[in-house]
């Protein structure tokens, strides 16, 4: 556990050491307040007064193409860049399980999210002075992007374990999740039981309830079990270095 | 305090190591000699718990590093080939990190910290960025990240590499003040610095251990050969051919051609001078000797010679003219 606290803090220095982390969160905080802007003046011109359907389900489903293209660039160096520089080998001579590692990695990428995340919540906060809206959708939704960016993360943090290269890490990371994203897009060339299928194992339709303000648990157990699954292949991946190795033979 | 076992490692159809057995005593300073490639640094991450042997075991300080590895892993003290560190630290924030990932306590970290740095003479650039660094003090950060927390075992893959002629004094010096203290095993190509440093030296090449003795022993094992060198003007097959057949000779090889000016380097058995007699047969051939002088081998040439030799590679004789 404090291993896994060490190299959490380790990651949130390397984030907020270099530019990164500003230019992504700026990046992130743009595309987000930019479509907060723009449903907000469709919402008052045209929406009517059901804010849930007519303001955050547009927002939060908005707001999961933001962190999509943010996010892989958040994961693809957790372990590209320490391969490519080799620090990884040390890593591995230390006396630490490797389960810590990968948790350590993943909480820091998922504190640097929140706190990408945070800043989000000023221009609802604003409109909320103004029009006392309902808070429950709202929240709900808060926590369906939450859910959804971890979900990113431990997909990008396994893509970031299988290369050197961060750049093939972030394009291999939009690579899954692009056909996340568009693998219910079809419905006419499936039968209705594949679509459905899908449906049950997209992401991006998982997401739908949440910015509907609908909580399910279902839902819910689908991102732990996405993440889960990630976090072990991640495991899996970095247990190649048994027979594969590290950096070059000799 | 150090056991290997058979230990083999396979990548795929590459055998990067075969068999590879050696005890190392506590206190005692080893060093792991072979040319690039041979299986050094397998060995040492194999020790380091980077990765497990295909077969085999090896045991550190009583642990075995794939069964017991964090207690392995506990013991040691490790210094990477490619000594590589998060640049975007400070020294101090990063040894700080480091006795974390070991598990120094907190109450003894900065004591510690500070007796690491000390002894690797880093205390001055205590604030600094790692990625300002130049090579010598990365390297000796490195250095001070293996001592951190008092390893019983250091492991050192090639600690001198790449440091200027005072540095590499420098870490050599301060090897030596490590005996009794620590059990180290260090990996070289470099001859002198075994010398310098090791109690017993390994040899590997080819991922096979060749030969364990002390320095001195394994010295005058290597001083079997001499080498002298000739400058004659003659066609080169019928010189090498007129050389070859001079009892005591044990190769021969045409290092330069200049027009029909041959350098040849003869290696012979070392007891014997054979300068008169290779002059001798020069001259009767009717071809003008122009030089004539014996070769002073270094250590690395002799071991390499060595090397060469166990391989059995035939070693080319002849150029065409």
């Amino acid at each position: 556990m404090k291993t896994t606290l060490t190299i959490c803090k380790r990651e949130l220095r390397s984030y907020f050491g270099s530019y990164i982390a500003y230019v992504l969160t700026a990046l992130f905080l743009l595309l987000t307040g930019g479509f907060f802007y723009t449903w907000l003046r469709y919402f008052i011109l045209f929406g009517g007064y059901v804010l849930p359907s007519g303001l955050w389900q547009q927002v939060f489903l908005d707001m999961r193409y933001c962190a999509m293209i943010v996010l892989p660039l958040v994961t693809m160096r957790l372990f590209a860049e320490e391969k490519k520089l080799g620090t990884i080998e040390l890593l591995w001579t230390y006396p630490v399980r490797d389960v810590e590692v990968v948790l350590g990695k993943f909480l820091g990428a998922w504190l640097f999210y929140l706190f990408m995340l945070v800043p989000t919540v000023v221009g609802p906060l604003v409109f909320y002075a103004f029009y006392r809206f309902d808070l429950g959708p709202f929240l709900t939704g808060y926590l369906g992007v939450l859910l959804l960016g971890t979900a990113f993360i431990a997909c990008g943090m396994f893509v970031s374990s299988l290369t050197e290269n961060q750049v093939v890490s972030a394009m291999g990371t939009y690579g899954i999740l692009i056909t996340f994203w568009y693998i219910t897009w079809n419905e006419s060339v499936a039968s209705v039981a594949v679509i459905e299928a899908l449906l049950k194992i997209s992401l991006f339709d998982r997401f739908l309830n949440f910015a509907r303000g609908v909580v399910d648990t279902q839902d819910i157990v689908f991102f732990v079990l996405f993440v889960l699954y990630f976090l072990f292949l991640t495991l899996a991946s970095l247990d190649a270095r048994k027979w594969r190795g590290v950096g070059a033979a000799s | 305090m150090i056991e290997a076992h058979r230990l083999t490692k396979r990548f795929g159809f590459f055998t990067a190591i075969a068999e590879v057995s050696f005890r190392v005593d506590e206190g005692e300073i080893v060093g792991f000699l072979g040319p690039n490639g041979a299986g050094k640094s397998t060995t040492m991450r194999i020790l380091g718990g980077v990765f497990p042997p295909t077969s085999g075991y090896a045991r550190v300080a009583g642990h075995d590093v794939v069964l017991d590895s964090l207690r392995a892993r506990q013991a040691i003290g490790y210094f990477p080939e490619r000594i590589a560190l998060y640049t975007d630290m400070t020294v101090r924030e990063y040894l700080g990190y480091v006795a974390d990932m070991k598990h120094v306590p907190a109450k003894q970290q900065k004591r510690e910290i500070e007796r690491v740095m000390d002894r690797c003479a880093v205390t001055h650039m205590a604030h600094r960025l790692i990625g300002t660094l130049s090579k010598g003090y990365r390297q000796r950060v490195g250095i001070a990240q293996a001592l951190l927390g008092q390893p019983k075992v250091l492991i050192l893959d090639e600690p001198t590499a790449g440091l200027d002629p005072e540095q590499v004094t420098e870490v050599r010096k301060l090897i030596r003040e490590l005996r009794g203290h620590s059990t180290v095993i260090l990996s070289t190509h470099i001859l002198p610095e075994v010398e310098a440093t090791c109690d017993r030296v390994l040899i590997i090449n080819k991922g096979r251990l060749l030969a364990v003795d002390t320095p001195s022993n394994l010295n005058r094992r290597l001083r079997q050969l001499s080498q002298i060198h000739i400058e004659a003007q003659a066609p080169v097959v019928s010189l090498l051919e007129a050389v070859r057949q001079i009892d005591g000779v044990v190769r021969v090889e045409a290092t330069h051609t200049d027009g029909n000016v041959v350098s040849v380097l003869v290696s012979t058995e070392p007891t014997k001078d054979l300068r008169s007699a290779i002059a001798e047969r020069v001259v009767r051939q009717g071809w003008p000797l122009l030089e004539i002088r014996p070769v002073q081998l270094s250590l690395e040439e002799i071991f390499l010679e060595l090397v060469h030799r166990r391989d059995q590679v035939p070693a080319s004789q002849e150029v065409s003219p």
